[in-house]
């Protein structure tokens, strides 16, 4: 007998997500290595960028402990994302990251010292000197999407054929603005590529309690736009997407949202402490995954490099890191009166009297 | 080059923001127009008519329906070069957009140092009156007001919402630019297209008196210059002051009006705690304390919720209360005694 379900069911909708991995945990290559991604000295760069973002973390998280930075987010185990995206980026590409992307931002021109002014409490952290359209660190979970949607709005009005990125983590696709900018990055066709950092925790909050989908990726077929899964440990898979995106992007062809799977080796931040909510079993195990062992396993198969290289390499970082250190030690705090010399264009006059008040230490209010 | 061609025209208040957002398109190549409804429709109250067929797709940008995602669009856009002219359909729904308004549009410029800014305006019809469902009618300009770094700026007139909506515009500074839909179409006056600005930092004075400073604006400033004539029968000649630019406020014309007086009353729509008279109350009271004669007093709206529009005009102040409180403000002190 012939049901209802029968005759209201037309037709199934069928969608898959295409998931990347090239380099296993073993440091293994599996298939062949596209021709774009290996190149051996942009290979070498992005493990040496890999080794200075992991040094930089470390230190950062000691500054911290000692008084000497502020509240800080550790990016410890995402070191590949985030080199992959500021190596596969073009430099006339706009920048949107979150707040896990020093290595990318790094690669992109902002200099070590502006990190640290940054996490140490210094708007001068965030005037980019050699980056200058890029969007500084963003703290309101998932708000930085629609700025790079925005930015990808102003490349296409402007008839320039470059592209958006933006990041983000887990957590963020739960807010509305991420699903609305990508709703938006399809309806509108945006030169525009999203980065999920999936790290598997919001906080506290694991990844099964942010949503249901078996993907983040998935999402992106309800907004009409390519999504994929990569393996955001593996440099060469999140590389090679990334630039596919990008190509795609420049050429008119729209947007992709980019899932990369990773885990966040560290705490949220260095006011977190992760032993409170997660199994530690479970963190051993995601330590064999991590991308930076894979990279150095790989580079010494392929008799790239060899521990010589390595111990200069620490040697260099540690120089380039302690340098930026002592510069952002001894750089200037902002003035008092810095508070109103950038709020408007030009400062009110009904601010000039607040405006001397923090200037001036002996300022008395007029009557 | 041909000389640009000066028109002048008998318009509303609606005409008027078309006249200066279509001014401000032929001026500025890189302004976009965004928001929902804005395009073919011309925008719910046709602010937009005629400009998409005029500037095209590409500059005239009908949205998704999300207003969080305006705004951020709209700061990534300004961010990036572009000066984006955004309508959120009524203010009732502009609070999906706090967000990007408050942690990004009034904080872009100071936390990079100027690096990057946001020369962006955002427009919303707002106020009671028109007879609208729910959630259309409030007036919430006190909320934006709090947030440094913003400008909120709303006219009382075709002629200043013509030149307030081009400075707005050109301002490199986020602007929430609110427009008192119940005066959309009230009244027509002669507004020329010559581009002429009206200044962001400064009050407007309608009206010159001796004996009273009321402050008010937006659709409010109706009732207020009914009562100043229905007052200067009486004998009472107040001085009219329109706020216009509510952020950062003009305290010196203020100031200088109620020396000058030694008395104050502000007008306003929206709920009476916390809203823009209190700041114009406090202000007079710090600077202008010797001068004045009686209490500074308010005439708003309840603290209440806006209700559903069959009770809207007993929400909204009267031109009879605006004169019943000035009145009040001439009570000689023995008599109030008197009364206690």
């Amino acid at each position: 007998m012939k049901t209802l379900s029968d005759s209201i069911e037309k037709e199934t909708l069928n969608f898959s997500i295409a998931r990347y991995s090239i380099l296993d945990n073993k440091g293994n290559i599996t298939g062949a290595l596209p021709a774009s991604i290996s190149d051996t000295k942009l290979v070498l760069r992005a493990y040496k960028s890999m080794v200075l973002g992991r040094a930089f973390d470390k230190k950062a998280i000691a500054l911290q402990r000692t008084g000497k930075l502020g509240t800080y987010p550790s990016i410890l185990g995402q070191e590949a994302i985030s080199t992959a995206i500021g190596l596969a980026m073009g430099q006339e590409d706009i920048f949107a990251p979150y707040y896990r992307d020093l290595i990318a931002q790094y690669l992109r021109g902002v200099s070590l010292k502006e990190i640290l002014l940054y996490w140490g409490g210094n708007e001068q952290g965030s005037n980019y000197q050699n980056c200058v359209h890029d969007f500084p660190n963003c703290i309101p979970i998932a708000t930085q999407l629609s700025h790079a949607a925005g930015a990808a709005i102003s490349l296409k009005v402007k008839g320039i054929h470059q592209a958006a990125l933006v990041t983000c983590g887990d957590g963020a696709t739960s807010k509305g603005d991420f699903l609305e900018t990508l709703n938006l990055a399809g309806a509108w066709q945006l030169p525009l590529v999203m980065v999920v950092n999936n790290n598997q925790w919001a906080i506290s909050t694991p990844r099964n309690v942010q949503c249901s989908a078996e993907t983040i990726a998935q999402k992106a077929i309800g907004a009409g736009i390519e999504g994929v899964v990569v393996d955001g440990n593996d440099y060469f898979a999140v590389y090679y997407s990334i630039k596919e995106a990008l190509t795609k992007a420049y050429t008119g062809k729209g947007a992709t949202l980019i899932e990369a799977v990773t885990y966040r080796l560290g705490d949220h931040t260095t006011a977190d402490d992760a032993n409170r909510y997660r199994n530690p079993k479970e963190l051993k195990e995601a330590w064999h995954n991590e991308p930076i062992k894979r990279m150095h396993q790989y580079l010494i198969n392929n008799r790239l490099w060899n521990e010589v290289k390595e111990q200069a390499l620490l040697e260099l970082v540690t120089a380039e890191i302690e340098n930026a250190v002592a510069e952002y030690l001894s750089y200037p705090k902002q003035s008092s009166e810095s508070m109103f010399e950038f709020l408007y264009e030009e400062l009110p006059e009904s601010l000039k009297d607040q405006y001397a008040e923090a200037k001036y230490e002996n300022y008395s209010l007029k009557t | 080059m041909s000389k640009t061609h000066v028109n002048t025209f008998d318009i509303t208040l609606i005409e008027s923001i078309n006249l200066a957002l279509n001014r401000a398109m032929t001026l500025h190549p890189e302004m976009v127009i965004l928001g929902e409804d804005v395009g073919v429709n011309g925008g719910v109250f046709r602010a937009t008519e005629g400009l998409r067929d005029k500037y095209g797709l590409k500059r005239v940008m009908d949205t998704p329906l999300a207003e969080a995602l305006i705004a951020g669009v709209t700061v990534g856009m300004a961010a990036q070069g572009i000066r984006p002219v955004a309508e959120i359909q009524f203010m009732g729904f502009i609070f999906a957009a706090m967000e990007q308004l408050a942690t990004h549009a009034a904080r872009l410029r100071n936390r990079t140092r100027g690096r990057l800014s946001c020369p962006m305006v955002i427009r919303a019809p707002y106020g009671g009156g028109i007879h609208a469902p729910e959630h259309h009618s409030e007036s919430t300009e006190a909320l934006f007001a709090h947030i440094p770094g913003l400008r909120v700026v709303i006219p009382s007139s075709p002629i200043r919402a013509y030149g307030l909506l081009l400075s707005a515009i050109e301002s490199n500074d986020p602007v929430i630019f609110l427009e008192p839909k119940r005066i959309y179409r009230l009244t027509k006056s002669r507004v020329t297209d010559d581009g002429h600005h009206l200044p962001l930092d400064s009050c407007f004075i309608l009206r010159e008196g001796s004996d009273i400073t009321l402050i008010s604006w937006g659709a409010m400033i109706t009732e207020t210059l009914q009562a100043s004539q229905e007052l200067s029968s009486k004998g009472i000649e107040c001085e009219v002051i329109d706020l216009a630019t509510i952020s950062p406020i003009d305290r010196q014309t203020i100031i200088n009006s109620v020396k000058k007086t030694g008395r104050c009353c502000v007008v306003h729509e929206a709920s009476r705690n916390c809203g823009v008279g209190a700041e114009v109350a406090a202000c007079v009271s710090e600077y202008a304390f010797p001068f004045l004669k009686a209490p500074i007093s308010r005439v708003c709206g309840y603290d209440t919720v806006m209700p559903y529009f069959q009770n809207e005009q007993n929400y909204l102040p009267s031109t009879q209360k605006i004169v019943d409180t000035v009145l009040a403000s001439f009570i000689s002190l023995k008599e109030v005694n008197h009364a206690v």
